[in-house]
């Protein structure tokens, strides 16, 4: 709103007869400011003020036809007269100016006031999407492998039946390759399955990329399991695959104690057990350290690990030289591990998930409940 | 294998007191993982007490129940007599029972009862009065334990009322269950267990195989070794030992001890022969079988099976036999068993009639036996144990054992001829280099240490320390010692795994994730980012989906991997596109109630393998690269895809206003933002694709005209057959395409900071010329002051023809160099126009 201006009359208008008017005194000016200050001062809104500045500044206010009246006066009289009246008038704009200001502000804060929303309520007319905890898991193990200097590969699902077991030297009569629970493709001469494990991706890695190798393999993995609520046909697995110069155990146990801290905390370790795996000599199965309870012993017994003080991780050892020969590898000059944990049991301990199925069932509320990094 | 805890103690020296599950831990640490502890569930107080008053009662309910003043000594507290309502009538005044008091507890199949003091029949009951079965000592249903009746004479006579039971009654033994790898077929007995239990505690161990053998005089029974198609050059038994016993009474019941410890290794007692052959199995390790001797008429032969041969076997089925099945045979001819998986209803003893019994005791090939109980689908105590390696020195003591138990509880006598052809191989020696242990576990071995373990764990070692490199012959029982490292494996074992040390090894660094694998991850946080829920679904399916998805017939999306043993029949199918398998993620949150929903899985698909087949050609040597490659090129292409598949609300109704359905542009947008994440530009061309509304859906290529996928509305059809919400659009692209596509470093251009000009002009076209042609004739048109431009009305309806519309566009310029004048601009704009109309015949409005 033009703030100020005065209405512009035609000089025309009420312009005929200045004589008719009221006297010019300084009294009747003094009179005319004195109502008009009270009339802006009492405007209450800027309507208010509209009507006010109508009939105390306009050109039918008296100051204005006090104004017009000067013209009729004599000569001498004109200057003192047009003082008097411009001081008036410049007393009542400068009032009206201060008035506008003050009730713009006022109207302004009102509006602030009455356009007020309370974002209390839960916001979600567009909700984030979420990753699934299961590949975020993998991320993070691959990533903690990283940080090792590792690299990360990958390989097919469906696999020739080479490359899943005789690569890894599982003999064709020996029960452990019967013990895997394999799907095959059909027909049964193809040569092929889904993989039962991601370590076949060892072998291909090897082949293709020779040694030193330092390779970790998340994946997709296959047996013929029902799924229950500790069963899955379809799981994950983290491979971790080291080919170099004076390898030993050791460094196996220090990449499991590395790769427990990152995905269960500070001071989480991990420990070997003597096992057997066709692919691996020495075998270990790999437990790491109950985060909850931490070994100590609690009445009643920790729920996480039973009590045992530890959580089983997964399968590893050093690579076999079958499987260093079957790729080509120097079995004499370079020597090394491998390991194999499965990605749903280290997500379901991570974030205490008990029943399998909820991390199959692709239900919304489930990953809702977790962030994009977890 | 479950080992129960005083029969171990029997072959190695138990610490006093030592429980199941200290055992347990012991064994685990030489890598025998605890399967279970197994124990009567029995806990006491149960105690020895002496019925002084039973008074009848009848019941409203028919019933007569006994109630009962048992003295149980001091057992109670008090030495007052024990008031026990009973049920029970087959005891008396006088008879010793066995009482548990308040606070002992019985199994049940519930689990544990705990047992109070409860009134009940007008009487406080303050415990129970057990029988046999609810101990869990016996399957009586009679009644009441009346222990004379049980226990042995002079047992009964040292108890007195208020003796605890729990010992007595064997309620207090133990078995532990152990988890054995399969390279430890030695460890299917409780001989092998002992000897580990000894490595891992040190305990004094005594080898239950060092018995006296009767080494055997004159002719024994005829056995000949006829394996004329040995299996990969190993001779399907390499030893057959042969005893006989005669005059037995196979009617005698098995002895209460040896049938406790069946029982509690998890074998049911069937009759004293079977009985004797199990013990022996599970004490040492060896299977035995044993044939009635009057109804053999021949040598028994050792031989693969012929043409056309069948056998009948024990669990009643007719098997066709193959060639590569090794038999024992009477003569040559009458099969008699499929050898160490199972024998055959000839020759099988019968109690009552079988009097003289031949015992094999046999070592067959691994392999083999194997293979035929795999052939077979045959599974056996026997072939368990054959298959993971069997010692063959133990042969003739498990033999002579069986011999000894059956004359000892059988009667009758053995024939002092044995017969025992022997064709046992010389063991392999392996060269050892003793630092090998130390270098390959980072533990540092002295080397003395390293030869004491070998020689603890039955190695015979040609050399000593100061030789550096010696000649180690494995113990018999351990076939699966082959090499070096299995050697240094033993090491670590038994000198423990704790002691290995942690040492993070400096990789060699290298290029961390792969590109692919990044623009994966990218993809996926920028769906999620949108809206979407990533879901993992199984990638099986039934051709019944491709029906349900309104696939043709030669829709080489039907084109699947076929799995011979699928889960389901339903569905032996590998998926070839992600949105076979997403409608059941989708369905399952609508009926559970979260309609609003947008998926998206990330996985690869398996496209159909090639006629080729995979070579297998073994282990332990590198394949020529021919073969090699062709292993390669017959597994089938596995592509990584995207998929998106939403439906209800894009934009959600809430306090804040009104929601707005999820559509296709969705959709579109989506796959849009894949391609975006991965800075591949990409093009849209509407297109008719099996699944899609035929009006709404586009398919994506990049600029080459590679087809990266399409995105629409379902068919309708589509729709309703697979249940889903209506308008449920997808997406699906191929990853690698775009991935492949993205695979260069993207340079940056400068940015113009002049001011920008915009101009919009109205188009009449007829309606049949698609958006993008128009956009690409004005892009063209304008030239390069056109920065961007976009569709922003779409007008139809009286002011235009009725076969034609009016589009909106909006164009922006700007140069890198200067501001531009009006008329620059609207030339820009005119000659984009004039382009317009010379390719599609657009009228400026």
């Amino acid at each position: 709103m033009p703030a100020g201006t005065d209405e512009g009359g035609s000089p025309r208008e009420g312009g005929g007869s200045a004589s008719s008017g009221p006297a010019l005194t300084q009294e009747s000016v003094e009179a005319d400011v004195a109502q008009a200050l009270e009339a802006i001062a009492r405007a209450g809104d800027l309507d208010g003020l509209k009507e006010a500045r109508l009939a105390h500044a306009g050109d039918r206010s008296p100051l204005a036809q006090a104004n017009r009246a000067i013209g009729g006066l004599p000569g001498p009289e004109k200057a003192a007269a047009g003082k008097l009246v411009g001081q008036a008038r410049g007393r009542v704009n400068q009032a009206l100016g201060r008035r506008q200001q003050e009730l713009e502000a006022e109207r302004d804060e009102r509006i602030l006031v009455e356009e007020a929303m309370d974002l209390t309520v839960a916001p979600g007319r567009r909700p984030l999407g979420r990753r699934h905890v299961l590949t975020v898991t993998a991320e993070r193990m691959a990533d903690a492998m990283v940080g090792m200097g590792w690299e990360i590969a990958e390989g097919p699902q469906v696999e020739a039946e080479w490359f899943n077991f005789d690569a890894l030297n599982f003999d064709k009569d020996h029960p452990a390759r019967q013990m895997q629970d394999t799907f095959f493709v059909e027909p049964a001469k193809a040569g092929l399955v889904l993989r039962t494990h991601t370590s076949p991706v060892q072998a291909r890695s090897l082949l293709e990329r020779g040694v030193p190798l330092y390779v970790a393999v998340p994946g997709k993995t296959f047996r013929t399991d029902e799924l229950d609520a500790t069963h899955t046909p379809v799981f994950h697995q983290l491979e971790g695959l080291a080919i170099d110069e004076g390898l030993t155990m050791a460094h196996l146990k220090g990449t499991l104690d590395r790769l427990a801290e990152a995905m269960f905390g500070a001071g989480i370790v991990s420990r070997l057990r003597p096992a057997y795996f066709p692919f691996t000599e020495p075998s270990a199965e790999m437990d790491f350290r109950c985060f909850v309870c931490r070994g100590e012993p609690t009445a009643p017994p920790c729920r996480t690990c039973g009590g045992t003080g530890w959580i089983e991780w997964g399968g590893c050892g050093m690579v076999h030289h079958n499987v260093l020969r079957a790729c080509g590898v120097d079995p004499e000059r370079y020597q090394g591990f491998a390991f194999g944990m499965g990605v749903e049991r280290t997500a379901m301990f991570r974030h205490g998930i008990a029943d399998m199925r909820e991390l199959i069932e692709g239900d919304v509320r489930f990953n809702a409940q977790f962030g994009m990094e977890i | 294998m479950r080992v129960p805890v005083d029969w171990l103690g029997e072959y190695v020296t138990l610490p006093e007191g030592v429980t199941g599950e200290q055992i347990a831990a012991d064994l685990v640490a030489v890598g025998l993982e605890e399967e279970g502890l197994h124990t009567s569930g029995v806990g006491g107080p149960l105690v020895v007490g002496r019925v002084l008053e039973m008074t009848p009662e009848e019941q409203k309910n028919g019933k007569t129940i006994n109630w009962c003043q048992v003295d149980v000594g001091d057992a109670n507290g008090s030495g007052e007599p024990q008031g026990i309502v009973c049920g029970a009538h087959n005891f008396a005044v006088g008879d010793l029972v066995a009482v548990i008091l308040p606070g002992g507890s019985l199994p049940t199949p519930q689990g544990p009862l705990t047992i109070s003091a409860r009134k009940t029949y007008g009487h406080v009951s303050a415990g129970m009065i057990c029988s046999v079965r609810e101990l869990g000592i016996g399957e009586d249903h009679d009644g009441i334990l009346v222990l004379p009746r049980l226990l042995p004479a002079e047992v009964v006579a040292r108890l007195a009322p208020g003796d605890d039971l729990i010992g007595v009654l064997g309620l207090d033994r133990e078995t532990v269950e152990v988890n054995v790898t399969p390279d430890r077929g030695y460890c299917f007995s409780i001989r092998g267990i002992a000897r580990e239990y000894s490595h891992a505690t040190g305990a004094a161990y005594t080898d239950p195989a060092s018995l006296p053998v009767d080494r055997g005089e004159g002719e024994g029974y005829a056995v000949r070794l006829a394996d004329e198609a040995p299996l990969e050059g190993i001779p399907g038994c390499d030893r057959y030992l042969a005893r006989v016993v005669r005059g037995i009474d196979l009617t005698r019941t098995t002895p209460e001890w040896m049938a406790r410890r069946l029982t509690e290794a998890g074998m049911r007692p069937i009759g004293l022969a079977v009985d004797v052959t199990n013990y022996v199995m599970l004490a040492l390790g060896q299977p035995l079988h044993a044939f009635d001797l009057a109804t053999l008429g021949g040598p028994v032969v050792v031989r693969r099976a012929r043409p056309g041969e069948r056998l009948t076997t024990l669990d009643d089925v007719d098997r066709a036999l193959d060639p590569e099945d090794l038999l024992i045979t009477d003569g040559g001819e009458r099969v008699l068993a499929l050898a160490g998986v199972m024998g055959g209803e000839d020759g099988e003893v019968t109690p009552g009639v079988t009097t003289d019994v031949l015992i094999e005791s046999a070592h067959f090939d691994a392999r083999s036996v194997g293979r035929t109980s795999r052939r077979h689908r045959l599974s056996s105590e026997a072939a368990k144990r054959f298959e993971r390696g069997v010692d063959p020195d133990v042969t003739a003591a498990a033999a002579q054992l069986a011999v000894d138990l059956l004359v000892e509880h059988g009667g009758g006598s053995a024939d002092p001829a044995v017969t025992d052809a022997d064709q046992r191989p010389e063991r392999p020696v392996v060269d050892l280099d003793l630092t090998l242990a130390s270098r390959y576990v980072g533990v540092n071995y002295d080397l003395q240490r390293v030869l004491e373990i070998l020689r603890l764990i039955g190695c015979e070692v040609q050399g000593e320390a100061a030789d550096r490199v010696v000649t180690v012959r494995p113990p018999s029982w351990r076939p699966d010692l082959t090499d070096a490292p299995g050697l240094v494996e033993e090491v670590a074992r038994i000198d423990g795994y704790d002691k290995i040390p942690s040492v993070v090894p400096r990789a060699v660094g290298g290029r961390g994730l792969t590109h692919g694998q990044r623009a994966r991850r990218a993809v996926a946080t920028a769906l999620a980012g949108q809206g979407l829920q990533e879901v993992l679904t199984y990638p099986f399916v039934g051709a019944e989906r491709f029906d349900e998805l309104g696939l043709e017939d030669d829709d080489p999306h039907r084109d699947a991997v076929r799995l011979a043993n699928p889960l389901s029949d339903e569905a032996p199918l590998l998926r070839t596109a992600l949105l076979q398998t997403l409608p059941e993620a989708l369905r399952r949150n609508v009926s559970r109630g979260s309609r609003d929903v947008a998926l998206f899985e990330i996985d690869s698909v398996t496209l159909p393998a090639g006629e080729a087949l995979a070579p297998v050609p073994g282990v332990g040597e590198q394949p020529d690269d021919e073969v090699l490659a062709q292993i390669r090129s017959a597994v089938p292409a596995q592509p990584w895809h995207v998929a998106v598949m939403a439906a209800g609300q894009a934009d959600r109704s809430g306090w804040w206003g009104r929601g707005r359905p999820v559509d296709v542009v969705d959709v579109v947008g989506w796959a849009h933002a894949v391609a975006d994440a991965l800075g591949v530009e990409v093009r849209r061309e509407q297109s008719e694709r099996a699944s899609f509304h035929p009006g709404r859906c586009v398919d994506l290529t990049l600029a080459d005209g590679t087809l990266v996928g399409w995105a629409g509305e379902l068919h309708p059809t589509v729709v309703q057959r697979l249940g889903l919400p209506a308008r449920t659009s997808a997406a699906e692209l191929d990853l690698d395409v775009l991935v492949a596509a993205s695979d260069h470093r993207t340079q940056a251009s400068p940015l113009s900071t002049h001011p920008l000009a915009t101009s919009d002009v109205a188009l009449e076209v007829p309606r049949g010329v698609r958006f993008s042609a128009i956009e690409e004739s004005l892009r063209a048109g304008a030239g390069e002051l056109l920065e961007s431009l976009e569709l922003f009305d779409v007008y139809a309806g009286d002011q235009v023809a009725q076969d034609r519309h009016s589009l909106a566009f909006r164009m922006h310029f700007r140069a890198p160099d200067r501001t531009l004048t009006t008329q620059e601009v609207n030339e820009a704009r005119d000659a984009a126009v004039r382009r317009a109309a010379q390719d599609h015949g657009a009228v400026q409005r």
